[in-house]
């Protein structure tokens, strides 16, 4: 990192910069209200909402923080399933339901967290996990609650009612709407926790723990807040996901669920605010456009991936990013 | 905390009371009882090896001594967690420069301020906190920086890193400042720099520093200690320590750097 430092030396932003900067979320929403119309199917648009959601909820901790997890599907994982029995074991309303998703995410964010912190780099990578192999298992081997290697089915969410109207959930466009508006609003909250104070800490932390120390930061408490509020995002993602299959595939907590929120931010640009998201579009739409014509698509993420790690370390969201500034 | 401090020695800010630090069978540091005076500049010195670092890392709460206690106006302060010290009016720079790279040298003394007023809150904007944009303004020209708030703190020059270094220590208001060699590295401009910084800084605060440069810290120190293989080998006023035949013996013996 040491290396881009020249090319940044002075960095006076430019005002129109600093405008969109401030007004990020509205003009996202502008761009996500538009969003399905372009896109091929609505299904799709949904699927990169939620994924983008989930690896912006992973940036926090990976790109704002520094630590990268490998236990996040846990956390996207418990969202789905908290979300998804909450609806089909005990008939909860599906405000509720995404509710308790949220909090689950954070819960599990919590015990793992907690666990993880005192660990760094590849050990804390390697402790979460394990970690998330143990929810994983937690949740594989509980078949009554979860359906076990079947999956949760049976998330059927027809009608949803929203200030008395009654909002058709099957219409791909409507559900659309109905998730992109939470999406939106973690959007929201996620730009204010950046700009708040502790957003700062969190960044000063990954710069330089023993000076953030110095300072009288506890670092520990710190690393365990972003956790968990990086739950709360992949919590409330996963909710969204099992209302949006109607079914919670067992896959969801895989770590290979895990391994994808890496590969989104990486590509999209770790450590910036849409980077993420930008990933989670670019790998979903390549998976689904180039599955259509070839079954080994992943070979084409994979170049993608490779292109993007080798000549745009950034990301291309990060990519772009410096352009403007430069 | 006060009416403890009063019962103590007011003119005592810090004492060590026969601390000592090992790691594994190493014994870096042994028994070293020492008092700090409210008010001066200290200096601890001593050649390669003789434990400065490890003692200044127990003054500035790095890490714990294996035995004895630290006190800081009369309260134990022994084993107290790093950031604490913030809080009660200690702050230190680093050895090896020790900032936050990739923000700007204006945000970089912006967040050790706000360590005192805000650290958890996570949705007012922290803009808000606006009066620590002028006091991060004040300190940065207090340090000489105050071209540079715009530069990320990662391109600054090595001497102007080890400034905002200090910049970032002074944010905290530190009663007492510990400053482990904060000329290292640096140009004989630099250093002339700093050292007049320091000056200035210790009219209103109690300065340790470690040095490892005798000739350097002689003029501008009223106390020293002298560390040799982890013992206090000598303690006393500049004169003191020139006159004392073991310090000569082991110390300035040696060729100075």
């Amino acid at each position: 990192m040491a290396t881009d430092l020249a090319f940044e030396a002075n960095r006076q932003p430019s005002p129109m910069l600093e405008w969109a900067t401030r007004h990020r979320v509205a003009l996202a929403s502008l761009f996500l209200l538009v969003f399905p119309l372009v896109m091929p199917f609505k299904a799709l648009a949904v699927m990169i909402l939620i994924y983008g959601l989930y690896a912006l909820g992973f940036n926090l901790l990976f790109g704002y923080l520094g630590l990268l997890s490998f236990g996040h599907s846990a956390l996207f994982g418990a969202g789905a399933y908290l979300c998804g029995i909450a609806i089909v074991h005990f008939g909860w309303p599906w405000y509720l339901a995404i509710g308790l998703g949220l909090v689950a995410g954070m819960v599990v964010a919590l015990v793992i967290g907690a666990l993880a912190i005192r660990t760094r780099g590849i050990y804390f990578a390697m402790v979460t996990m394990a970690l998330s192999q143990c929810v994983y298992y937690l949740f594989y081997q509980a078949v009554d609650l979860t359906g076990g290697e079947n999956g949760l089915r049976g998330v059927n969410l027809k009608f949803v009612n929203i200030f008395g109207f009654q909002v058709d959930f099957l219409d791909p466009l409507s559900r659309y709407y109905i998730i992109c508006s939470f999406v939106i609003a973690a959007l929201w909250v996620l730009s204010r926790i950046l700009a708040s104070p502790f957003g700062a800490v969190i960044e000063a932390v990954r710069e330089n723990e023993a000076r953030a120390r110095a300072s009288g930061y506890d670092v520990m408490l710190v690393r365990l807040l972003t956790f968990v509020l990086s739950g709360a995002f992949c919590g409330l993602a996963g909710a969204l996901l099992a209302l949006h299959l109607s079914t919670v595939p067992i896959e969801t907590m895989h770590y290979e669920t895990s391994g994808l929120a890496v590969m989104m931010c990486l590509l999209g640009g770790m450590g910036t605010f849409f980077g993420p998201f930008i990933g989670a579009a670019v790998f979903l739409l390549l998976e689904n456009l180039v599955s259509v014509w070839t079954s080994h698509w992943q070979l084409f993420v994979g170049l993608a991936f490779m292109v993007c790690v080798l000549f745009f370390p950034r990301g291309i969201w990060g990519t772009v990013m410096e352009r403007m500034k430069a | 905390m006060m009416t403890q401090a009063a019962s103590q020695d007011q003119s005592v800010i810090m004492r060590t009371e026969g601390v000592g630090k090992t790691f594994g069978r190493f014994v870096a540091l042994k028994d070293i009882t020492a008092e700090f005076r409210h008010g001066a500049i200290t200096s601890i010195i001593g050649p390669n090896g003789a434990g400065k670092s490890t003692y200044f890392n127990l003054l500035s709460g790095a890490f714990a001594p294996s035995t004895g206690k630290v006190l800081f106006e009369g309260r134990d302060v022994t084993g107290l967690a790093q950031h604490k010290f913030a809080h009660l009016g200690i702050a230190k720079s680093f050895q090896i420069t020790n900032v936050f790279p990739l923000l700007t040298t204006h945000e970089n003394i912006r967040v050790s301020l706000q360590a005192l007023v805000s650290r958890f809150d996570i949705f007012r904007p922290r803009t808000r906190l606006h009066e620590l944009d002028d006091e991060a303004e004040a300190l940065l020209e207090r340090v000489g920086l105050a071209g540079h708030r715009h530069r990320l703190a990662g391109s600054l020059a090595h001497g102007e890193q080890r400034a905002l270094e200090v910049g970032m220590a002074l944010a905290s208001h530190p009663r007492l400042l510990l400053l482990d060699e904060p000329t290292a590295g640096m140009s004989p401009e630099e250093t002339r720099t700093m050292m007049d910084l320091i000056v200035r800084l210790a009219q209103e605060r109690t300065v340790i520093l470690v040095e490892h440069k005798m000739k350097l810290v002689m003029g501008i120190s009223d106390r020293l200690l002298v560390l040799h293989h982890g013992e206090l080998l000598a303690e006393g006023t500049p004169d003191d320590i020139r006159r004392n035949d073991t310090v000569k013996r082991v110390y300035l013996g040696q060729r100075e750097h």
